[in-house]
């Protein structure tokens, strides 16, 4: 008797694919709402749209499982997971349209659990076979470029418009921006002022070893301190500093609103710049830097020229640890006034309007991944440079 | 001409280096040789102020170095250290261009002075200016470091421990490398080495130093055989001194008139490859041809064996 091999099982593939049957069989799809503040009921794809397009849905999904089960080519697991994404799309923008009645406001047809498992299945399938292909720093913030484009063409088109968050969108749309520009602001302010404070800190720190405990052991201080109590700490002086200079308040500086988010994240922020600073100079051959001196490089040429390049990769991994935890921690801010995409957050807390919730949290979500992918770039192309 | 004059660096309660002086002829190799925790490289770091004297001065051609800011003052003086201490983040090219920059150097001058440099020291693949130093061997990165030190035509280079980080046989070929480079540009070198093998084959002359002293400065000859102190003839060795002192003259300078043989050696080769050759072929003499193919004369080995005895 001969058996048979079965083609070796992925072990990540195997988890995905289970868990995206998982959704599909017991998590739903859609869930229909008959205005924006009611629990929705959950809707069967089968129940409303025909059953050859939905079939046609299923049978992508099973090619993406089947290829993140046995497929070890990571190009055409790519395709696959990328196909079961645009089925997966198309699948939600008909169930919107199918189960909006025309010229209807009111309802709401909001992803369900199901499709948002399935989302993120295939998506860690996506970045999973994409890191398997190792892509060059350039490839990688095309390829970023190239779904930014992609997801921006696909909701322009306007097929998502009867789907709930989109919905929110509509309602939202100037705020939208405006909150959108605040986040950014916030994030990168803050980081922007930290950087300009925390270098030369860390080059300190690097050249006076007596001085590094203290500040580093400070700012670790200041990192345990959580978010929210922070923003209450700043509030005192903040506000006494507004009463005591109506100029102050007149700019902004105020216990609540932007003033405090700035500065708890500008303190946020030190830490990991700084300790990266010292770090990175840390580990700039000394015998580089002695021959340096040796040829007559002054004390700035030698930190300009040969430390601060070769001490860049690791500092600008300091930055994007900064950046991605700015990006976060900013939703945080909407609590005190600070606005920025947090404010659809809770705002959609208060009114339990999950729709309202996921038109914030996602941005950020994506914020933070593009974020992240184009300072990774960066670094890996400084580490190049560098070696 | 470089005077050390009572030069002196100390720590604290601890002197490193103990009122040395000294004079270095332009044009010579001075090798300073010590055991580690000598002061030897703590003497070298003063001729280019990369540790300011405690006491005393270094003259170079009669100007006192200390009135030249350090940094314009070690751009004139070549500097080359253990483990070459290259730019990674720089390629080769752009390495060897550091002080001709920062001294202003015309573009194209620079751009030459490169080629050039490339071209001595046997580096002269088309691409291999534009390589890292990651990418280039021990023995070609020591030679881009050296190489390096040069570019901007100093008349002084400073050597610590240049050849420590090599393997033997490379080490071998950049120390004839070294004098090839030195008598092709007239540099005066002054190296710190802890290997006495090194100081009695690159050194016109030797400097011992020992606790922040220099024991005996003096031709390499002379350190062997009339040593200054006891610690002198521990360093450079008594089981070989005869050989060694044979390695240190030329056929040529010992050659003397007298009948053709039929064994030639070259008037380069040092007395030690003579004898050597005398024993391995059972030839009692030879025959010593210049570079031109003519005699400069015979070598005996009774000859030999008396050169050697003068100890």
């Amino acid at each position: 008797m001969t058996v048979r091999r079965l083609p070796a099982l992925d072990p990540l593939g195997a988890l995905l694919g289970a868990v995206g049957v998982a959704a599909l069989a017991f998590l739903p799809f859609v869930v229909f709402k008959s205005n924006r503040i009611v629990p929705g009921e959950a809707r069967a794809l089968l129940d409303f749209l025909p059953a050859g397009p939905v079939f046609g849905f299923y049978l992508m999904l099973a090619l993406a499982a089947g290829a993140a089960l046995f497929v070890a080519n990571a190009r055409l697991r790519l395709a696959c997971a990328l196909l079961g994404v645009i089925a997966l799309a198309i699948a939600v923008a008909a169930a919107g349209n199918a189960l909006t009645p025309p010229g209807n406001k009111v309802v709401r047809v909001a992803p369900g659990a199901g499709f948002w498992v399935l989302l993120i299945a295939l998506g860690l399938m996506t970045t999973d076979a994409i890191t398997r292909l190792r892509p060059g720093p350039a490839l990688r913030v095309l390829l970023l470029l190239i779904f930014a484009v992609a997801a921006g063409l696909a909701f322009a088109s306007g097929a998502f418009d009867h789907l709930s968050i989109m919905r929110e969108y509509a309602v939202n749309s100037d705020r939208f921006a405006r909150e959108a520009r605040q986040h950014m602001l916030l994030a990168f302010g803050s980081l922007g002022a930290a950087v300009v404070v925390a270098l030369p800190v860390g080059i300190l720190c690097h050249r006076v070893p007596r001085l590094r405990a203290g500040v580093i052991g400070t700012l670790n201080l200041i990192q345990t301190i959580p978010s929210i109590a922070l923003f209450g700490i700043l509030m005192a002086p903040l506000g006494a500093l507004a009463a005591a200079f109506p100029w102050a308040a007149e700019h902004g500086i105020r216990g609540i609103g932007t003033a405090p988010a700035v500065v708890a994240l500008f303190l946020y922020s030190l830490l990991p710049v700084v300790a990266n600073t010292v770090v990175g100079l840390g580990r700039v051959s000394p015998a580089a830097v002695d021959a340096a001196r040796g040829m007559g490089l002054t004390t700035w040429q030698i930190l300009a020229h040969i430390e601060f390049p070769l001490a860049l990769p690791v500092i600008l991994t300091g930055i994007r640890i900064v950046l991605v935890q700015n990006i976060g921690l900013v939703t945080v801010a909407a609590l005190i006034g600070g606005g920025g995409f947090g404010a659809f957050v809770f705002q959609g807390i208060g009114q339990t309007a999950m729709d309202l919730v996921l038109l914030g949290a996602i941005p950020i979500v994506m914020l933070a991944f593009s974020s992240a992918v184009l300072l990774d770039a960066l670094v890996d192309l400084m580490n190049r440079a560098a070696q | 001409m470089i005077n050390i004059e009572g030069l002196s660096k100390r720590y604290g309660s601890t002197t490193v280096v103990d009122a040395v002086s000294m004079s270095i002829a332009s044009g010579s190799i001075t090798v300073i040789v010590g055991t580690s925790g000598s002061g030897k490289s703590t003497l070298l770091r003063m001729i280019n102020r990369l540790v300011e004297p405690t006491t005393g001065r270094v003259l170079i051609d009669g100007a006192d170095t200390s009135l030249t800011p350090a940094h314009l003052l070690r751009r004139r003086i070549g500097y080359v250290i253990q483990g070459h201490g290259l730019f990674p983040h720089r390629t080769v090219a752009e390495n060897i261009a550091t002080v001709p920059r920062l001294l202003g150097w015309e573009r194209s001058r620079v751009a030459a002075r490169v080629e050039e440099l490339l071209r001595v020291f046997q580096l002269e693949s088309a691409s291999f200016g534009r390589k890292f130093p990651h990418q280039l061997s021990g023995g070609e990165q020591q030679r881009v470091g050296v190489a390096r030190a040069l570019a901007a035509e100093p008349a002084l280079l400073l050597m610590d421990e240049p050849f420590g980080a090599l393997d033997p046989v490379i080490r071998g070929k950049a120390q004839d490398d070294l004098l090839d480079i030195q008598r092709r540009f007239g540099t005066t070198i002054v190296l710190v080495t802890h290997d006495m093998d090194e100081a009695f084959r690159l050194g016109d002359c030797v400097a011992v130093m020992k606790q922040g002293r220099v024991l005996q400065h003096d031709r390499p000859g002379v350190l062997l055989t009339r040593p200054a102190d006891p610690f002198v003839t521990r360093l450079s060795g008594t089981a070989d001194r005869a050989l060694k002192l044979l390695s240190l003259t030329t056929a040529g300078e010992l050659a003397e008139p007298g009948p053709t043989e039929k064994r030639t050696v070259a008037a380069a080769a040092s007395l030690r490859e003579v004898l050597s050759d005398l024993i391995w072929s059972g030839a009692d003499a030879a025959t010593v041809l210049n570079p031109d193919g003519s005699s400069a004369g015979r070598l005996t080995v009774a000859r030999l064996l008396a050169h050697g005895r003068q100890g």
